[in-house]
């Protein structure tokens, strides 16, 4: 799946991170659609242009065209040697290209260009872009244009990234386990269920994609040895069980507090042997027997 | 320098790399050691340093470096050793008039700026002098620290854009190193320096981290130090490397173990 990915055209995603770069997958998918003969653009913000093409052998090095944003991007040296407009210019002059065959266009980074200009206007520009079906003159069809832009997941927030996530094609978001490194790919095609799959991959020196299976998974280390489980009612001094008549008994107590219909009957019956109640007092010695009542000069 | 840091770095003052970033960072400990240990390294390399110190004063460090060997009013005095004292310049700005922009500029501005004036300060100390008297053998920029322009009101962005320049002028063109110290706020969320120092990562070729140790404080070990190897120069197919090492800080040198290794519990 890997290796198909430029069949598809518009915008590729590579979402790296610190631990998985992600420039050497960029570079090899350059080097890919240069073999197959297409033009390809670098717009080079992050490194610099020997860097960048250390690794290719002269017949790429001469099918890639360079536009160098590393020496200078803000036009600090202000010698003029900047190329006019910046970045977003020379984005915007692939727009309206005259060719009419594939061409590749590779960002490195998208996420230079997504800190040093507004999302709306990244955004309009890469789609109008990667959306170039006809020339806008006599409506001929134009070959495909593939953009690839590399992008570091750490350094932006969920708004931007899922702007760019909705205009991608294609996103391939790489990670690993132990050294083996590995590429999400989330294809959205257009008309059909997006597809989700995970490639095993590694990039040889001269940047070819070797596609490989998988890390062999080591044997889990084993569990501990089953310890069966010790009863914890054996061995009492106390008894912990009923017998059937100590349950029958348990089961028929009626409890205190238990409103049941007996209990609600009696109370209702009114016990003809309790006719009055009777209170039998002892006075103390010291008690102080006042017939008066407290209450009386109350008004109530 | 601690030569047992060389030997984890696998480098020597004679046979060091050129070209490259070094990203020092620091969590929940103070990273300041390694500053140290880059200063005395360059300077015993024969290189020529600017070292822009916005933390400390410049006797500070100069005690520090007499511990390890060096001595830095003498490499100023000789012209190896350009020293932009932070604390103390940032006070000229406002109480000495300037005739051309001041290196800390930004200070004076009253929206974020940049840092155009820092480095072209940079760029004029670190260029090659065509004099032809004492061959400094390469440049080297080292910052102490990055984190606390953010403080003073720069953006992230600004701050990355000051550092590209610099790696264009001195890794790229002079074929220079650049060092850098970017604290690691942790729990702390500051997107700013979280946008810093994710940014710089990816631009680095070297990155160490000095972290506190998760279980807390503790007087043998005094913390652990993550190096990471990124973007070897030759498209080997290795990946990037990484090892673990802990260490503890004594007054001349610092000690490093593996994990659970150290001298205090073996």
């Amino acid at each position: 799946m890997l290796d198909s990915l430029l069949a598809l055209g518009g915008l590729v995603l590579l979402r790296d991170s610190v631990e998985w770069e992600g420039r050497s997958l960029l570079k090899a998918l350059v080097k890919k659609s240069a073999l197959c003969g297409e033009q390809v653009h670098i717009l080079g913000c992050e490194v610099s242009e020997e860097e960048f093409r250390e690794g290719f052998d002269s017949d790429i090095n001469n099918r890639l065209v360079y536009h160098d944003f590393f020496r200078d991007p803000l036009n600090w040296s202000k010698t003029g040697e900047a190329l006019p407009g910046g970045p977003l210019g020379a984005l915007r002059a692939m727009c309206n290209r005259t060719d009419l065959g594939p061409v590749t266009i590779a960002l490195d980074s998208l996420s230079w260009l997504l800190l040093h200009l507004p999302c709306t206007t990244l955004c309009q520009t890469l789609h109008t872009v990667s959306h170039q079906d006809s020339c806008p003159g006599d409506g001929s069809p134009v070959g495909k244009v593939h953009v690839l832009g590399l992008l570091h997941e750490e350094l932006h927030g969920p708004g931007p990234m899922g702007a760019l996530s909705s205009l991608a094609q294609t996103e391939v978001t790489l990670g690993g386990i132990m050294g083996q490194a590995s590429a999400r790919i989330l294809c959205r095609r257009p008309r059909q269920r997006p597809t989700d799959q995970t490639q095993w991959f590694s990039i040889l020196p001269d940047f070819s994609l070797d596609l490989q299976e998988g890390p062999s998974i080591e044997s889990q280390p084993h569990s501990d040895p089953h310890i069966p489980p010790v009863d914890p009612t054996a061995h009492l001094t106390f008894n912990l069980h009923l017998s059937k008549k100590e349950r029958e008994a348990r089961d028929n107590l009626t409890l205190p507090f238990q409103f049941s219909s007996e209990k609600q009957e009696a109370l209702l019956r009114p016990r003809p042997s309790q006719a009055t109640s009777h209170i039998f007092y002892e006075p103390d010695a010291y008690d102080d027997l006042d017939q008066e009542d407290p209450d009386d000069d109350l008004d109530i | 320098m601690f030569p047992e840091l060389n030997n984890l770095l696998n480098t020597t003052p004679d046979r060091a790399e050129q070209g490259k970033l070094t990203l020092l960072c620091d969590a929940k400990t103070d990273g300041s050691f390694l500053v140290h240990h880059f200063l005395s390294f360059y300077l015993k390399a024969n290189c020529k340093v600017c070292f822009v110190a916005l933390i400390q004063s410049f006797s500070h460090y100069n005690i520090v470096g007499q511990k390890l060997g060096v001595n830095l009013t003498m490499a100023r005095e000789r012209g190896q050793l350009v020293f932009l004292e932070g604390l103390k310049s940032a006070v000229d700005i406002f109480f000495q008039a300037q005739e051309k922009p001041h290196p800390l500029q930004f200070l004076r501005e009253a929206n974020a700026g940049n840092l155009k004036p820092l480095f072209e300060f940079v760029r004029e100390a670190l260029k090659p002098v065509d004099s032809g008297e004492a061959g400094w053998t390469y440049p080297v920029l080292l910052v102490d620290d990055l984190s606390v322009l953010l403080s003073l009101g720069l953006g992230a962005v600004a701050v990355l854009d000051f550092i590209h320049y610099c790696r264009a002028t001195v890794c790229w063109e002079l074929k220079g190193n650049v060092v850098v110290l970017v604290h690691d706020s942790g729990d702390v969320e500051d997107e700013e320096n979280d946008i810093l120092l994710n940014g710089l990562s990816h631009q680095s070729h070297l990155i160490l981290r000095a972290e506190g140790l998760a279980t807390g404080f503790c007087r043998d070990v005094h913390g652990q130090l993550r190096i990471l190897w990124r973007r070897p120069s030759q498209s080997t197919s290795q990946r990037d490397q990484s090892l673990t090492y802990q260490y503890k800080i004594q007054d001349r040198s610092v000690s490093f173990f593996a994990k659970g290794m150290s001298p205090a519990v073996l």
